[in-house]
């Protein structure tokens, strides 16, 4: 079984988000790493891998800047074979049409049973990365799985939505997108660390996967930001500064809204 | 001075602190006062932290000292106590640096995996600790190899290791030259000599859970092939491996100090006396701030002793440097913690007193701060010796 799991490199979560008013976009330039939804996708591919499907081999697939090894490092580490790296300097603006352009791109290069995604990326936070990619390969897509177990060439998943969840049955190959509820991934052991730098790196170019460099970037994107402004704030909003009887005060408004009786 | 991290600290320290998190206070205060952290060392033998400095040829992840003390450090300011296993790390050194080949591939990929423990270092005596070379115990040659009368005295984790790293006089004393000479290091299999009843262990009780012993050697026959290196070598070769001892003891208590002072200025920002935060008060936030300084400014030496070593070069005065500086900010940060904690600071579910008590060992062992500032004066400053 060939498994791909496409991660994405974010800015420190624990950093301050920052827009450059000039190009109104996320500014990337401090210390980056591996989008922690996407270690719930490499733990579940892991699992797989010492389970249902014995052998399976695990990609681990990404388009970010060449500076990115530290985030290919530990998606290695957290258990991937191997990397395949789309770097390409004319790939910078893109959105997600134009990313998932990229990704599609890359992934149509090989034969994956399964491609898996985290739920969201914690910078841009758009949970459709999956979708779209799905859409560009038609495959079958599920997002937010919650549970899967594989069965033959289909997987029994189950999905979580706002009511409960749903149970589904996909056939492979397909495309799934799983949340960070399905398993609590492990943090790496030293060997694993140290053995990541040792793993196939392959690095490829727009060029490698057929792309133009109209394909991709800002000319790829169909997305403008003309504007950014902040949320307005919330003028309803009461806050209370405890003095022993905040609980009660809580209590009487949350009866009042009747949420509670 | 550069400091530029390679990719995998920032893993380690991940990774590391993850291990740790299962590892909270309430655990620590559970072994009190004297049971060893077994479930903790296992976890950190399974996922390889302990043969991190154990070249890869050998079964190690072969990390330079510089990676190797982060390991330390992130266990400590976890809240836990890398005192309970250091040694797996750095005792093989001797070894790795001084052993034969024979002795390399016989033992560092077992102590690699976590197979062995070598983690048993003999050096102080009860009539020697800081003047080394002034041991009585003694290893005579034999048919077979060496037989070894003495005692042995702080001899931490034996009761938890398979063999000990042992400095034995091999020349009596008024036959060399000079005192430092005639001295050999062995590596000794503890089991065999506790099974042969030539080796007796004793516990002693101490004001924190640290596992260590006095050990009885009533003729411990050794092979010869038991002698690390060339007879009579053996000081120099002990010294040499203190260099990454005393590094990655400064690395702990620079995790100690940090463990101490984020503590203390989360607790100081928290605690409301009079109607405000106790560390709205510069009397109480500034001792804070200033205990932080000097940790930063020993994490540097540490750094700088660490890249030394790293690279070869020789790094005698700044690993003793790291240690005095560490293990003094660890104390004044453990000091600062306490008073801000105020009553709180004495109660053990807090855990900021067992840490106080774990700290403060660092300013007398592995080496006394006083033998530091002794050897800076004599061989740095180039003034008389002064013991
Ligand atoms: C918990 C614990 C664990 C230990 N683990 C080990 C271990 O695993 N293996 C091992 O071999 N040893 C171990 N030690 C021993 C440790 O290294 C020694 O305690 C230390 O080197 C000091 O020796 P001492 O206790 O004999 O003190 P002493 O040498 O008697 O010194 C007592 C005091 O006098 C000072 N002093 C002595 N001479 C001078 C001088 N000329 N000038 C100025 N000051 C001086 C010292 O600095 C110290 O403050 C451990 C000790 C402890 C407490």
């Amino acid at each position: 079984m060939k498994i791909a799991v496409c991660v994405k490199e974010v800015p420190d979560p624990t950093a301050e988000k920052r827009i450059d008013p000039d190009t109104k976009r996320l500014v990337r330039s401090g210390e980056n790493t591996l989008n922690r939804y996407d270690r719930h996708a490499i733990e579940e591919a892991v699992r797989l891998r010492e389970g249902a499907a014995p052998g399976a081999e695990i990609a681990v697939v990404l388009v970010a800047p060449a500076s990115a090894s530290r985030t290919v490092d530990k998606a290695l580490a957290q258990g991937g074979d191997r990397s395949v790296h789309l770097a390409d300097d004319g790939l910078s603006g893109s959105d997600i049409v134009a990313t998932s352009r990229a990704l599609a791109a890359v992934l149509a290069r090989d034969s994956y049973d399964l491609i898996v995604f985290g739920q969201q990326g914690s910078d841009a936070e758009c949970y459709v990365m999956a979708s779209a990619v799905a859409e560009r390969l038609a495959r079958p897509c599920v997002t937010q799985v919650a549970a899967l177990a594989l069965d033959g060439s289909s997987l029994k998943v189950k999905r979580q939505v706002e009511t409960g969840y749903e149970t589904l049955e996909v056939s492979l190959p397909a495309v799934i997108s799983v949340s960070d509820a399905i398993n609590e991934p492990r943090y790496p052991s030293l060997p694993a660390i140290m053995g990541a730098k040792r793993k196939p790196h392959e690095v490829l170019s727009l060029a490698d996967v057929g792309l133009a460099a109209g394909d991709v970037g800002v000319d790829g994107s169909r997305t403008h930001v003309s504007a950014l402004s902040k949320p307005p704030t919330r003028g309803d909003s009461v806050k209370l500064e405890d003095d022993g009887t905040a609980a009660e005060k809580i209590l009487a408004f949350l009866v009042e809204r009747k949420v509670v009786a | 001075m550069e400091i530029a991290p390679p990719t995998e600290l920032s893993q380690i320290r991940e990774s590391v602190r993850a291990l740790c998190a299962a590892f909270p206070g309430r655990y620590w205060r559970d072994l009190e006062p004297s049971r060893y952290p077994a479930e903790f060392v296992a976890a950190l033998t399974r996922d390889g932290w302990l043969g991190a400095l154990i070249p890869e040829r050998y079964g190690g992840a072969g990390l330079s000292l510089t990676a190797a003390s982060v390991v330390v450090e992130e266990i400590n300011a976890s809240g836990c106590n890398a005192g309970a296993c250091h040694a797996q790390m750095y005792t093989m050194g001797t070894i790795l640096r001084h052993g034969s080949e024979a002795q390399k591939e016989r033992y560092l990929p077992p102590i690699a995996s976590g197979e062995l423990r070598l983690q048993a270092f003999g050096v102080t005596e009860p009539g020697a600790g800081s003047d080394t070379t002034s041991i009585t115990t003694t290893a005579t040659r034999t048919a077979s190899g060496y037989v070894v009368h003495g005692q042995k005295i702080w001899t931490s984790r034996a009761e938890h290791s398979d063999l000990m790293l042992l400095l034995a006089r091999t020349t009596p004393r008024d036959e060399v030259a000079r005192k430092t000479e005639g001295l050999s290091t062995f590596l000794v299999d503890m089991k065999a000599a506790r099974t042969a009843g030539t080796m007796t262990i004793r516990p002693i009780a101490t004001m924190m859970n640290h596992a260590t012993t006095e050990v009885f050697l009533d003729g411990v026959e050794l092979a010869a092939d038991a002698l690390v290196g060339e007879e009579g070598d053996g000081f120099r070769y002990i010294l040499d491996g203190m260099n990454a001892e005393r590094v990655l003891i400064a690395a702990e208590c620079v995790g100690d100090g940090r463990w101490f002072t984020q503590k203390a200025a989360a607790y100081a920002s928290e605690r409301v006396v009079f109607g405000r935060p106790i560390g709205a008060n510069q009397g109480v936030q500034f001792p804070i701030a200033a205990a932080y300084a000097q940790v930063e400014a020993a994490d540097l030496m540490r750094y700088r002793a660490a890249a030394l070593f790293d690279q070869g070069r020789p790094c005698g005065p700044e690993a003793g440097m790291a240690k005095l500086l560490a293990s003094e900010a660890a104390w004044a940060a453990a000091n600062t913690c306490v008073d801000a904690h105020g009553g709180f600071g004495f109660a053990q579910e807090y855990d900021v007193e067992r840490k106080f008590r774990e700290t403060r060992l660092y300013k007398v062992a592995p080496v006394s701060n006083n033998l530091v500032l002794a050897y800076l004066g004599q061989h740095v400053l180039g003034m008389p010796r002064s013991y």
